[in-house]
């Protein structure tokens, strides 16, 4: 396991709307720095992003209206760590039938947005998450996507006990259905500050 | 929007509409708008804007407050076009105490209730029991002590009650500023104090520690009643909204597509006057609006409900 040094690794979480803050704190709680990112600048000067929950039609919109979709594009396809929860994971998906407007993609997989219904069929459950040490991770689905279709190379992380795909990994990209940052359980942080300062290394290693 | 519930999942060990669930409904809200709309076309115009949820209503605020009458819970087949029209969260309003009202909201499958002062009361003595029901409530309050008597009865979110319908933000402040006021009065006292500091607030004395200990209520706490525009906006947010509700304000302006948008955009920039000028420029007149000050007690509706 790679140790996250504060000092050198900046992790943005995107602002535009969503709990944000909530990422920020569990970043700051597994020994990261954290900003929060609205603009180019902003989004230019991390070493890893975190999309958040929120409502995916608003955030995406919002990256369009302020100019931040291309630039996010660009960046993931040179292996910028991006992970995104619930909202994020449907921004990061390549194909998301049932959002009006594009996604940001990356990941080949296809995702359905509020899966389990309106958000009255919101629920908690314990997962199984691929190499994840310390047991059962307690997840909370809130008005929830869910991974319908995955291309061959995708990494499943974990999955409902139907076999229903919540969680994805596929290089630099996470993608998770569901909400760590609204739990005390910082190790999925812990696991994308090891994502980011990995490829950190291996991006100062090419220079 | 579907309401059907997804066979496939494993319903046994899933826990559903649990506090922590229905808490965290409104944390996926922040940093957002929640627009008040009455038709489909409006609910679209909203969403297109940016807006994180709309709150479906048969008349906004200012037309409530023009025309008079009893205000209820709207149409059931007006709630149900703006459903069919968009994906982003919907709310709806029942009476304050009309629980029967919220019942049939939770059985459209309802993203939201807001038990409001905006109608007019159904029961003046008592709220609706909100814990039953599986749809998460907001309600609006006035200061801390509302606040958690509302969360006491099992609101999962806060709004400040402002002044609806009249465009004049100077409620919204100070109910904003006395809100936190109260946080940051429980948070520097001892723990000896909170038990009396529970007995003037009228509030239960566990979710007063939890203020103590959070520093913050311990649900998601929105600005309402009085956005007109975006710097209104932008106020409320450095006052230490986690979002805005706007109503009369953007579809009663001259431009509402762009006055929604302008209002999103101050809200996600709230902290950058540069953002603030472009989101405020070009935009025609806000709505007209109606200064609170010399407002009679039957005139304000943010007394309704304590």
């Amino acid at each position: 396991m790679v140790e996250a040094h504060s000092n050198d690794l900046l992790i943005g979480v995107l602002a535009l709307q969503g709990d944000f803050k909530e990422h920020i704190n569990m970043l700051v709680d597994s020994g990261a720095d954290a900003i929060e990112v609205r603009t180019y600048n902003e989004l230019e000067s991390v070493d890893g992003l975190i999309i958040p929950g929120g409502e995916s039609t608003t955030i995406a919109r919002l990256l369009i209206a302020y100019d931040l979709m291309d630039l996010l594009r660009f960046k993931i396809n040179l292996s910028f760590p991006v992970w995104g929860t619930c909202a994020g994971a449907i921004l990061l998906a390549d194909s998301a039938p049932d959002l009006d407007r594009p996604t940001i993609g990356g990941i080949p997989m296809t995702i359905k947005r509020n899966a389990f219904g309106t958000q009255v069929d919101s629920f908690e459950t314990d997962l199984q998450f691929l190499d994840l040490e310390g047991g059962d991770y307690h997840a909370v689905f809130i008005r929830a996507p869910l991974i319908t279709d995955i291309a061959a190379d995708v990494e499943v992380a974990a999955c409902l006990s139907n076999g229903e795909i919540v969680a994805v990994i596929n290089k630099n990209l996470m993608a998770t259905c569901f909400h760590p940052e609204i739990t005390e359980d910082t190790r999925l942080h812990r696991k994308f500050i090891e994502l980011v300062t990995n490829y950190k290394i291996k991006k100062s290693s090419k220079v | 929007m579907t309401t059907d519930k997804n066979s496939n999942s494993n319903e046994g060990e899933h826990l559903t509409a649990t506090m922590s669930v229905k808490v965290g409904l409104a944390q996926m809200l922040k940093g957002g708008v929640i627009m008040d709309v009455t038709t489909a076309e409006e609910a679209k115009v909203a969403e297109e804007a940016g807006a994180v949820s709309v709150m479906a209503l048969e008349r906004v605020p200012a037309d409530i407050r023009a025309q008079g009458g009893v205000a209820r819970m709207s149409s059931i087949d007006m709630i149900r076009e703006i459903q069919d029209a968009v994906t982003i969260p919907v709310m709806a309003k029942a009476r304050i105490g009309h629980f029967v009202e919220a019942q049939i909201l939770d059985a459209m499958g309802i993203d939201y209730i807001d038990e409001s002062e905006v109608l007019t009361p159904a029961d003046d003595q008592n709220h609706i029991e909100k814990t039953s029901f599986r749809a998460p409530f907001v309600c609006g309050c006035r200061n801390l002590g509302e606040a958690l008597r509302r969360i006491a009865e099992g609101a999962s979110m806060i709004r400040t009650k402002g002044e609806a319908g009249t465009g004049d933000i100077v409620e919204a402040v100070r109910h904003m500023r006395e809100l936190w006021g109260g946080i940051r009065m429980i948070s520097n006292m001892t723990e000896e104090e909170l038990p009396s500091a529970a007995k003037n607030l009228q509030a239960p004395l566990g979710l007063v520690r939890e203020v103590k200990k959070l520093q913050r209520l311990p649900v998601v706490n929105f600005s309402a009643g009085g956005v007109a525009t975006p710097a209104d906006a932008a106020l409320m947010m450095q006052l230490g909204a986690d979002g805005v509700f706007v109503g009369s304000g953007i579809f009663k302006s001259d431009d509402p597509e762009r006055t929604a948008a302008a209002i999103v955009k101050a809200v996600t920039h709230y902290q950058d006057p540069v953002s603030l000028v472009e989101a405020s420029e070009g935009l025609g007149e806000p709505m007209r609006g109606v200064a609170t000050a010399n407002f009679s007690e039957d005139q304000q509706l943010s007394v309704r409900g304590n």
